[in-house]
């Protein structure tokens, strides 16, 4: 009990003063983004991705960080940014993989490229491979219906998957990457 | 008359359509554009525009087919000076295609962006807004490039900002690129969104053309909806319904996706039938395979099967035989592809992108899924299918906040319909007849259970 008590005194609401945490060039873009809109609250999306632009991801800092700035609730901001599927708010891969599942891809053979990918990158919708190069989710609909199976990594959309091509592409990225190092 | 009509006038939401490379500004204009708007902001009063807008016929393209006039007609106007009148109204572009199927406004958005930037113009010059979005969806980068780009050469070229074209008008024009969820493209979700806010959609009324975003008059409208303004302001109201003769007026953007020989787009004259679509732009079916079904336009529409294909694609001859003309992207089902996995599949959609807010949604939309998993994996029961069929009542309209359910609904229930011998059989013969893993595991079962049988059955005898 009295440890209990003990705990209690020392919990604090934590905040993270945003000049000390964010860059200038992250804080310019938010800012940004926070004049074309009529209150601060509304840039709260546009703030997380400008950060994870940065970052890769949406840290607990992160994310305090942002709620200083923008004088919005830490709760409030949280629930935008679990909400939205391209916020990530736990470490990705280098190469995030937005792999469509929507009923166009899954007429013109979804399963085997789905198979085929987790069968070589060894990991299940939501993993990152262990050499962090890799991160696997699905997407609802990328848009690309005629062209499907698709998948969106980082910026390009890859058509007309096979089982085939998706590794391909997967071996072509992974050396890139290390090509990169 | 007949013989001049050019081929662009019947595609005038096409015609200036380059994917390699869009129309630059001087581009643009050179092949005609911002005459449309040259006509409104000079000629014109809002007023008048938002009459020629009504009496063309044109409606909303995004799926529910409103007309888009009456939808700007709700918009409060007020007197230059008036003390009661809103310091800002928006004008928002719902550029969210997120519905499964389809693929059409990409094709507008990253092949002419400046007709989407005219037609945004004339749409808040008519409702008197003096700022403006485009909510475009996050996964089309390319189209928010082109779109920057566009804007960028119309400031320069004083089509935004103050005084555009010396008149008394001013508007700015931003991108928003959205974080994701298929419930953003629900116009009251949108503007959420874009308050920065969870997309939960909100109670109507108030109904966003009165109170909207930051509380503020607010017109939504789908990018292919806008894009015909430039061309009904340029060519008039009778050419823009003589396009479609014997149907709503204007063209459409249809589409084919799914195991056909030829998926893509197609912009033809409102009212095409579904047979043309299918056959003469799609080029049928792929080799070995036979036409099952489809969806007429995106996932959240009625299947229509092949008494149907007759049916001219406008909003009511499809309402007739029971589905909706959504947004003209049919979701072509073949014979060798399982109904039941193909409405799991669209099911799973609805689940996972219920925004959660209302229970009939967050709850109902699951507990379809998991039924529908049941009956494909050949563990389903009779009674399944009634569960299914409830749930189609608790997920209707009126007892959810917004279409998304209801949406949901639509291809289940008729799924139940006219495949209602495949979800039999799946019970029937507990696995799906269309994946021979299947068949595989369930005739080892079935084996099994025979020698096991039999083995009881002899060493009963042997007693």
């Amino acid at each position: 009990m009295i440890k209990q008590e003990k705990v209690m005194q020392t919990i604090d609401t934590l905040t993270i003063d945003y000049q000390h945490y964010l860059t200038a060039a992250e804080i310019a873009a938010i800012e940004h983004e926070a004049s074309i809109m009529e209150t601060r609250e509304a840039a709260g999306i546009e703030a997380l991705k400008v950060v994870q632009e940065h970052r890769g991801w949406v840290s607990d800092e992160s994310l305090f960080a942002i709620s200083d700035l923008l004088a919005v609730p830490t709760a409030q901001l949280e629930g935008v940014a679990t909400f939205y599927n391209l916020i990530y708010r736990q470490p990705v891969g280098q190469y995030v993989i937005h792999l469509c599942d929507s009923i166009a891809c899954h007429l013109t053979g979804l399963d085997g490229v789905l198979a085929a990918i987790k069968q070589h990158l060894n990991i299940d919708y939501g993993q990152t491979t262990k050499d962090g190069k890799f991160t696997l989710l699905s997407n609802a609909c990328l848009g690309s219906c005629d062209k499907a199976p698709v998948m969106m990594i980082g910026r390009e959309h890859y058509q007309h998957l096979t089982p085939e091509s998706a590794v391909e592409i997967l071996l072509q990225l992974a050396a890139h990457g290390e090509a990169d190092e | 008359m007949s013989e001049q009509i050019n081929n662009n006038d019947l595609k005038p939401l096409t015609q200036w359509v380059n994917l390699q490379q869009p129309l630059a500004f001087d581009d643009y204009c050179q092949a005609g554009g911002y005459q449309g708007a040259k006509i409104a902001l000079l000629q014109h009063q809002p007023n008048e525009v938002l009459e020629i807008v009504k009496n063309s016929g044109l409606k909303g393209r995004g799926g529910a087919g409103f007309p888009t006039g009456m939808k700007w007609s709700f918009v409060p106007m007020f007197a230059e000076g008036d003390e009661d009148a809103p310091d800002n109204k928006y004008l928002v572009a719902n550029a969210d295609e997120m519905e499964p199927g389809t693929f059409k406004d990409r094709l507008l958005l990253e092949g002419a962006p400046h007709q989407l930037v005219e037609a945004m113009i004339i749409a808040a010059y008519t409702i008197g807004a003096n700022k403006a979005y485009i909510f475009l969806r996050g996964e089309y980068h390319l189209a928010a490039k082109r779109l920057q780009q566009a804007i960028g050469e119309a400031y320069q070229n004083h089509w935004l900002g103050g005084n555009i074209q010396a008149s008394k008008f001013c508007l700015d024009l931003y991108v928003h690129t959205s974080a994701g969820r298929y419930i953003c493209g629900e116009e009251t979700a949108l503007i959420n969104a874009l308050e920065g806010k969870r997309a939960n959609p909100r109670a109507k009324p108030p109904f966003p053309q009165v109170s909207g975003l930051f509380g503020k008059p607010t017109i939504v409208n789908n990018v292919e909806t806008l894009c015909n303004l430039p061309h009904i302001l340029k060519n008039g109201i009778e050419w823009f319904q003589g396009i479609a003769p014997n149907s709503d007026a204007g063209s459409k953007i249809y589409g084919a996706c799914g195991r056909v020989k030829n998926p893509g787009l197609w912009e033809l004259p409102m009212g095409a039938t579904l047979r043309e679509v299918l056959y003469q732009h799609a080029g049928g079916m792929q080799d070995g395979l036979q036409f099952r079904g489809l969806l007429p336009g995106g996932a959240s529409t009625d299947f229509l099967v092949a008494e149907h294909l007759d049916t001219p694609m406008d909003y009511d001859s499809i309402a007739k035989v029971g589905s909706r003309l959504g947004t003209g992207g049919l979701i072509v089902l073949d014979d060798k592809n399982c109904p039941v996995a193909m409405v799991l599949n669209l099911l799973r959609f609805f689940a996972q992108e219920s925004c959660g807010w209302c229970t009939p949604c967050r709850d109902g939309t699951p507990w379809a899924v998991e039924v529908l998993a049941r009956i494909e994996h050949g563990q389903g029961k009779k009674e399944d299918l009634d569960t299914l069929e409830k749930l189609c009542d608790f997920m209707w309209i009126g007892k959810t906040y917004c279409a998304l359910a209801p949406g949901a609904v639509e291809p289940l229930r008729s799924a139940l319909k006219y495949f209602h011998d495949d979800f039999l059989q799946h019970i029937e013969h507990g696995c799906c007849h269309y994946d021979p893993a299947s068949i595989a595991k369930r005739t080892k079962i079935a084996q099994s259970h025979i020698q096991h049988n039999n083995a009881a059955n002899s060493s009963m005898a042997g007693q």
